[in-house]
């Protein structure tokens, strides 16, 4: 009896990590692929194994010495670009949602509803009447034009920001009004420290969006020079793809470590950040 | 006596501001004038036209004109920049009246504090007040300005494209003039055979997408978060920490990379199931094929967000439900079956809705992966895996199909909002949000 619960939990944990190895390797195939890829001599896409022979790095240096694209330029483009929305989105999403949240005003439940309406218009629907908007103003192929829109755009994502500010109890903020303190100040010496996690995750995701977005950068951004990653990866994968896929490889995998690496870094702030958005919808 | 408020309240009627130098707040005052009179400089050689261009939307075609021997092109209206510039002006418009009316107000109420024979605040008594009560409207300005001409100006433009004639080949400005054609738009979306095809394909494509997507996904997160949080199984931090993985590379690379997985001639997918003796499958090619790459592609970016989510909820299950379930005599899949999984479902059923919603508009996966290929002869510019939002895309990019673009852009939205706003309305963050404090 007691050797075949033994044997039963060694089947099910056998069978577990069985499932898990698999899983993991699924996970990480496509990046492993891809790192390798890169790192592989020659230009073709099919090779006959996914541990090349021999290493290269000629691809990367490929990348910033090939006169026909700028990686150089567009890297600092954008990260430019992804570091000054980051800033921006993160100070109007947290004042924005801290007010929603915290304080009762006319008219505040019918900005939550608009802020909910709006979001759910897909994206792009809006993009021939923004194009003409930046015309007018002189705004087409400027880096400011997509930090102010994508800056624009992040306040009505920001549901979770609020649902985290609505968890935090009102005493706290409460206490410190009665004793004198303004709400500029009760905000800044009382709230910003306590939602260190959720303005990390707002940080993270608004950098992350800005980093890999190709859709809006593409419309706006004409000249090569002013191009993001984004937008110079895809114009790559369209005229390079087929007879050069090692170095759209090389260029892939510059972009994603940076991401990568901040996700898996800030892993226990991202969690947080899905989780208080879940248990509040 | 109420003369101060009258004689006030009537002063910023006149001109804004006024009211204000009359109860002897000098600062405000002087500042509202200021704001009065820019807006007067800006408003009054603009708004006739904006409302004459939206209303009719130019009346000169563009043509040519001679002038002694040649002919001079004498530039048209153009229908669209007439229509965006004059949403702006009404925007302005309408932001300069709230500001007209509440300048009427204020004037008004410190009239009557003068009338009760009252002190006026002063200016610095005024700024005070705005900082303290007002507080949560003043930190809601600049975002509400942002969101007000990038957000909602351009989503009532598109709006009303879809009720004009505004699509290639024969409506494009400068060349000719746009015209208002009430529901046409729709009803040929609905009724032109070749349109009202396509409609109802892509549709009912989207429509299964996303529930496989949502389904596979959701599932799969969940029997990844369990396994992960069984009862034996090690290095736990190690296998999220992998798990991860698919969800921190951006969406904008592995989807690239994925298509050069399933690459039907040189891919590794094809290479492999020859290694076992399989033959090649056409993974991005077939119409069916595509369907299944992209439902398969998708759960692995999207299994990892589920997982991160569900591993959250389960630390947040009380544990003496276990001990108590213990203490009853259940077996391990019972209580799996009556304490786990409903509280899982209980606690993440906002956010599979909110995800079914995120589906049916998953641009990405499907514009990286296949670009809405394999192509449909019998389709209107649109393919065998396009969703209603990449043909929108498509119609407006490629194909210069404005007012169908937004018809469908407006019947998505639709979609999305009946599911969304009766998720929301039943959730608790909307009904019991104070009941937390």
């Amino acid at each position: 009896m007691k050797m075949g619960r033994k044997t039963a939990t060694f089947i099910r944990l056998t069978l577990s990590y069985l499932v898990l190895i698999a899983i993991a390797v699924c996970a990480i195939y496509p990046a492993l692929w891809v790192l390798l890829s890169s790192l592989r001599p020659g230009t073709a896409l099919f090779s006959p194994k996914l541990i090349p022979d021999t290493f290269t790095l000629a691809h990367y240096k490929e990348l910033f010495t090939n006169p026909s694209f700028r990686y150089g330029v567009w890297y600092l483009n954008t990260l430019k670009i992804a570091t000054l929305t980051m800033i921006f989105s993160t100070i109007l999403t947290t004042l924005s949602m801290y007010a929603l949240s915290r304080f009762r005003f006319r008219g505040r439940k019918n900005t939550l509803t608009v802020m909910l309406v709006l979001g759910m218009f897909p994206g792009f629907m809006s993009m021939i009447a923004i194009f003409i908007f930046l015309l007018q103003l002189n705004l087409l192929d400027t880096h400011a034009a997509l930090i102010l829109v994508y800056s624009a755009g992040s306040v009505l994502g920001g549901f979770v920001v609020k649902g985290f500010y609505d968890t935090i109890p009102r005493s706290l903020d409460e206490a410190a009004r009665i004793d004198g303190a303004s709400h500029t100040q009760v905000f800044i010496k009382i709230m910003l420290p306590l939602s260190r996690p959720m303005l990390t995750y707002v940080a993270l995701t608004t950098f992350t969006g800005a980093w890999v977005d190709f859709i809006f950068a593409r419309l706006v951004l004409r000249s090569k020079e002013n191009w993001t990653l984004a937008v110079g990866m895809w114009d790559l994968v369209n005229s390079y793809q087929n007879s050069n896929f090692t170095l759209f490889a090389a260029g892939a995998v510059l972009i994603a470590i940076p991401i990568t690496l901040l996700f898996v870094f800030l892993q226990k702030f991202l969690v947080q950040g899905l989780t208080s958005g879940a248990s509040k919808g | 006596m109420n003369r101060h408020r009258s004689i006030a309240a009537i002063l910023s009627v006149l001109f804004m501001g006024l009211g204000q130098l009359y109860n002897r707040q000098f600062v405000k005052g002087l500042l509202l004038i200021a704001v009065n009179a820019t807006a007067l400089i800006y408003l009054v050689p603009n708004i006739g036209k904006a409302i004459w261009g939206v209303v009719t939307l130019g009346e000169k075609t563009q043509g040519l004109k001679k002038v002694g021997r040649i002919n001079v092109p004498v530039p048209g209206d153009h229908s669209i920049f007439l229509l965006i510039s004059g949403l702006i002006t009404i925007l302005i418009f309408a932001i300069f009246m709230t500001i007209y009316i509440m300048n009427i107000r204020d004037a008004y109420r410190n009239g009557s504090l003068r009338d009760k024979g009252m002190a006026v605040p002063d200016f610095k008594k005024t700024w005070a007040y705005v900082t303290d009560k007002n507080f949560p409207l003043l930190m809601l300005a600049i975002p509400a300005l942002g969101v007000l001409f990038l957000t909602i100006m351009p989503i009532v433009f598109m709006i009303m494209l879809a009720f004009t004639n505004y699509a290639s080949p024969n409506h494009i400005p400068p060349k000719a003039l746009v015209d208002w054609v009430g529901f046409e738009t729709f009803a040929n979306l609905l009724t032109l055979k070749t349109w009202s095809h396509t409609f109802i394909g892509v549709f009912t494509w989207t429509i299964v997408w996303a529930v496989i997507a949502t389904v596979t996904t959701y599932f799969g997160g969940m029997l990844v978060a369990l396994l992960i949080e069984s009862k034996g199984v090690r290095l736990k931090k190690l296998w999220r920490t992998l798990f991860i993985i698919p969800y921190a590379i951006p969406q904008l690379i592995s989807l690239l990379v994925m298509r050069n997985l399933f690459n039907g001639q040189f891919g590794p997918v094809n290479q492999y199931l020859g290694y076992f003796g399989l033959g090649k499958l056409p993974w991005l090619t077939d119409p069916f094929w595509a369907k299944v790459t992209v439902i398969l592609v998708n759960m692995w970016v999207g299994i990892p967000v589920s997982m991160v989510l569900i591993l959250g909820v389960l630390t947040a299950i009380p544990k003496d439900l276990y001990e108590a379930a213990d203490v009853d005599g259940a077996s391990g899949f019972q209580k799996f079956k009556i304490i786990t999984v409903p509280f899982i479902l209980f606690s993440t059923a906002p956010i599979l809705i909110m995800q079914f919603a995120g589906n049916i508009n998953n641009f990405n996966v499907i514009f990286l992966l296949t670009n809405g290929d394999p192509v449909k002869g019998d389709y209107q510019f649109a393919g065998s895996t396009d969703l209603l939002v990449t043909w929108l895309y498509k119609l407006t990019l490629n194909n210069s199909q404005f007012n169908m673009a937004s018809a469908i852009g407006i019947i998505i939205f639709l979609i999305v909002a009946s599911f969304s706003i009766w998720n929301y309305r039943r959730s608790r963050s909307f009904k019991e949000e104070d009941m937390i404090q």
